[in-house]
Parts: C-alpha cells; structure tokens; sequence
C-alpha cells in the first residue's frame, strides 16, 4: 500500500472555550491600564527587582511581593522578531496577519520584558535598543488587547 | 547509596514527515521491539515502563494508558512525563531515578510523537500563558527568533554563523539512517530559504516528524550481564529559569549555564572541551548550536561561531556535536530527546555504525523545551565510582 491507501479520520470542528483567573495582581495590572492608561509592576522586597507580569511571588528569592510601582509607559526593545510565515492562531482559529512585529519590551523601570506588537512600518527602525511608546487601544475592556501596540519613537 | 545505572539497549523508528501507515501505539512497537533487541532481552524482562510525549499534540492524552499493547505495559507499571520539548530526555531522567533508587532493575523507556496529526504551532501554544504570552506568540520560532536576534545583536554574530551550523548537521544526517532529511545543503542555500522570523530562515529550523524512540536502563546488579559495552549514567541535571517568556535573558540560556554546572561537577568533569568526546544537542535551530554550547562552558562567550566555523565540531574535529545530523534533520519532538539519549548511549557503546565517533569515553546529550529549560545527560564508558 501506498501512504494514499491509508485512512485519515478528522477530528472535527472542535470548540472547547475556557475561563481563566487573573488573579488579583493581574486584574489590578488591567484595571490600571484600562483606567488610567498605567502599567504597574510589582518590586521584589529582597532583590529589588520590579517583574512585568506583576506576580505574588518572585520566583528566585520565593518571597512575597507587596510594594506596587508605576514602570513604562515608554522603554526600549530588548530583543524582537518580524514574524513573516503564516499560521493559524489558536485563540481564534484564524490565520495570524502577518507580516508583524513580536516585542519583548524592556518598560521603563522594569527587570522584566513585556511581550506586545511592535510597529513595523518602517523596519529599519526597529532594532534592539530601540527607544518605544505605547499605543493604547481607544475601547480598553481591561485585558492585553487594551494596548494596540508599541512604536518606536525618534 | 543510590545504584549505579546503565543504558543496554536503544531503539528508534525510520523517522519521516508522516507515516499514516500506522498509529500511535504501533510507531511506539517500533522503537520497542528495536530496543528489545539490541539490548537481546524480552518484554518480560521489563519491570517497569516510562512514556511520554508533547501535551496536546495529537489531542489524544493518557498516553500511558492506551498504548500498553504498542508499549509493552501490559500489566507493569506505567509512569507518563511530559516536560514539553525536554520530554524525551526528562523520560531518561526518570528512568535513572527508577533504576537509581533500587526498586526497579530494568525500565524501558519510550518517547514518541506524531507530529504530522496536528498543527505544531497551535499546540505548542496551549503551552503558553493565555493572559500573558499567547497574543503575539507564534510558536517555538518566535522565542528562538528573539534569543538569536539578541545574541547577534551582542557579540556581532550574522546569519552566515547559524547558516553554518544547519549545514554541519545536514551534512551529519547523511550517515544515519534513521534521520528524516538526509540531504547536503550549502550555506547559500540556507540564507536563500524564506525567512520565516527574523533572522530565522526556513532551513534554520528542525522539520516536523513523526517517530519513536526507546532506551532500556539497568542497574549495576544486572547492565554487565545484559551487554559487554554498556553506557553508563554519570549525572543528570535540569533546571527551569522562567514564568513568562519575558522573563528569560534573551541571547543567553541561563538554564543550561546552571544545569551544565550541576552536570560537570556531579560528573568530575572539569574541563568539558577536553573531556566529552561527543555531544548530541537537543538543537531545534541553528543559533542553539552557537549560544548553547557558549553556555555548556565549551567554549567564551561569543566565541561560538569561530569555533564552529573552523570545523571544531564536524566529524572528525575537536569536538563533534550531532553526529546523527541532529534537530535539525529530524524533530520528532516527544522523542527528541530521548533520541540524544539513544544517540550518546550508541556512540559510547561503539554501536553507532557509519557516524561513529572514535574512542568516545564521555558523551553529553541534552534536551531544550518551552523555551528555556534544559535536562542534561552525562554518559560515560567507565563505570561510574562511589
């Protein structure tokens, strides 16, 4: 037999949605950024470092953290790609726009890298280093998509 | 005091982009019967089974239950891991620890995946945080795409210095048999292919695979008896870095900075690019091979495409590295680790035919997974002392 003779069984349409906890520190994080148009992160009372994503605990000195502080709204990129292939996104089933540009953006004040759409209309200008503002989405609902994306700023 | 503890017997399947000849559980009989006989021993002999593959990526979970007439686990106890791209090398590690602690003297361990009955990057992604990660995320290539641009970006490296590595492990692949591409490809040709990420081009990458792998481990009581060459485990190490993907140090992998560390000390290595003789690199794309064994202490940093350039880490150089044309030629990815482990198992045993490396009495294998956690192999010809 040839791989054509062989039977492929699909799988469907499968749909299975979930609901998933920000959790207070988070949800804190989105109302702010819904509201106020801040990004808040959470500082590290031993080694001082300030983590985006906020988290309860910092996971290298597994201590509790308490002391909010404003980081961003402006910072530099750390490190980035264009992503150029195309590909269905599991969150919607849709085929991803590409091409477009992956962020891991080091806010102002942060330790940590944020991840977001970086602007690509000019692509000589998006290097590592590279000084970025954020966009805010005009409706914000309090999630991620409340920022549009980062651009980078001359 | 823990046993000491070999590997005797290894098994692999004729990996390919698809094989729709058969199921899961008949790939895994595959790479099971192959061990068995390597190894020249039964399925009886076997008291325990480890298995394990990817989360979510042919949808159908509990690979441990339902496998039991492929796997052999008919009545035995059946122990599942999954550690995302490290699995198949987290499966060795829990084996060793079986075997180690003296209540099992015979595992049987198996990593496997169809890759081609789901789309990679869609399942790859449930792995990911859905509040944090996941709206620009785009798979493994993404992340990979980062740490290149970033390392490039500190120490002056080019496309040209990822290029060279794929060609190395291309080139490899041609030995062995069981690797999926088995095609020579030129430097040209790599930066031809379309970009996928940047700098990432098409033949940066590893293929999607389907194929299985088995290892069988026995303690010190019974290994001898098994094979005159048996392949023994000097040290394991792993060690997980991050909660988002933002928090990892783009351009370096901290990880296998800190596992290696753990590895050589526990190992008594202490000069690793004099010492291993051969390392089988869970290496998904062609960067890895430069930053990863900058922080494997093979070599400085940033010193990596020098090294590589100059041919130190082809067949016959200073150090080989993928003798078996590696990631790169053939991502089966539950059983790509394991696959390492077989491969460093194969070469210190003298069993690995037409990409043998010579005299080989310490092999490094490694797996990489999620993206920036490390497991860490030791293999060792001598018997390890006390």
């Amino acid at each position: 037999m040839s791989d054509k003779d062989y039977i492929i069984i699909e799988s469907g349409k499968a749909e299975q949605p979930f609901h998933y906890a920000v959790g207070m520190h988070g949800s804190k994080f989105f109302r702010e950024l819904k509201d106020n148009r801040r990004f808040i992160g959470l500082k590290c009372p031993k080694c001082g470092k300030v983590f985006i994503p906020p988290r309860g605990v910092c996971g290298e000195c597994f201590v509790e953290m308490n002391e909010w502080v404003e980081v961003g709204p402006n910072g530099v990129i750390g490190s980035f790609t264009i992503l150029r292939y195309a590909f269905i996104d599991p969150e919607t089933g849709q085929q991803k726009p590409i091409p477009y540009g992956y962020g891991f953006i080091k806010l102002d004040g942060a330790d940590t890298l944020f991840q977001h759409y970086i602007n690509i209309e000019d692509e000589s200008k998006v290097k590592i280093g590279a000084r970025v503002e954020a966009v805010f989405s005009k409706e914000r609902k309090g999630s991620i998509r409340d920022i549009e994306y980062f651009r980078v700023v001359d | 005091m823990a046993k000491r503890v070999a590997i005797v017997g290894t098994g692999q399947t004729f990996h390919k982009s698809h094989r729709p000849d058969v199921n899961g559980q008949e790939l895994i009989n595959e790479a099971v019967q192959a061990a068995l006989k390597d190894a020249d021993i039964k399925i009886s002999d076997i008291d325990a089974i480890i298995i394990g593959n990817m989360d979510h990526f042919e949808g159908i979970n509990y690979v441990d239950c339902w496998s039991i007439d492929g796997s052999g686990g008919f009545m035995k106890p059946v122990i599942k891991i999954t550690t995302g791209g490290t699995t198949g090398c987290s499966v060795a590690i829990g084996g060793y620890h079986l075997v180690a602690s003296g209540l099992f003297d015979r595992v049987l361990i198996i990593g496997w995946e169809k890759n081609s009955e789901s789309d990679t990057t869609g399942a790859i992604t449930t792995a990911f945080d859905p509040i944090w990660d996941r709206l620009v995320f785009a798979g493994a290539i993404s992340g990979l795409a980062a740490e290149a641009q970033a390392y490039m970006a500190r120490y002056g490296a080019t496309e040209k210095d990822g290029a060279r590595v794929s060609v190395r492990d291309r080139k490899h692949a041609l030995n062995n048999p069981h690797a999926q591409l088995r095609k020579e490809i030129t430097i040209d040709e790599v930066l031809a292919s379309p970009m996928l990420a940047d700098p990432i081009h098409l033949l940066d990458v590893c293929p999607r695979t389907d194929g299985a792998a088995a290892v069988i481990m026995a303690s010190e009581d019974s290994a001898e008896k098994i094979t005159s060459s048996p392949d023994w485990i000097w040290a394991t190490s792993n060690r997980h870095s991050y909660s988002y993907l933002g928090d990892a140090d783009y351009g370096r992998l901290t990880s296998m900075r800190e596992a290696s560390q753990d590895l050589f000390k526990k190992g008594g290595i202490k000069e690793p690019r004099k010492e291993i003789d051969v390392i089988e690199l869970y290496q998904p794309y062609s960067f890895g091979g430069i930053i990863w064994i900058e922080d494997m202490g093979i070599i400085g940093p940033g010193e990596g495409p020098r090294y590589i350039g100059e041919g130190n880490t082809d067949m016959g150089g200073e150090l080989p590295i993928n003798p078996s044309g590696g990631v790169i030629s053939c991502n089966p990815i539950g059983a790509t680790g394991l696959i390492r482990c077989c491969e460093a198992a194969m070469q210190v045993m003298g069993k690995a035919d037409q990409h043998q490396v010579p005299d080989v009495n310490f092999a490094v294998s490694t797996g990489f997974g999620g993206c920036w956690w490390t497991d860490m192999i030791l293999h060792g010809k001598k018997k390890p002392g006390k």
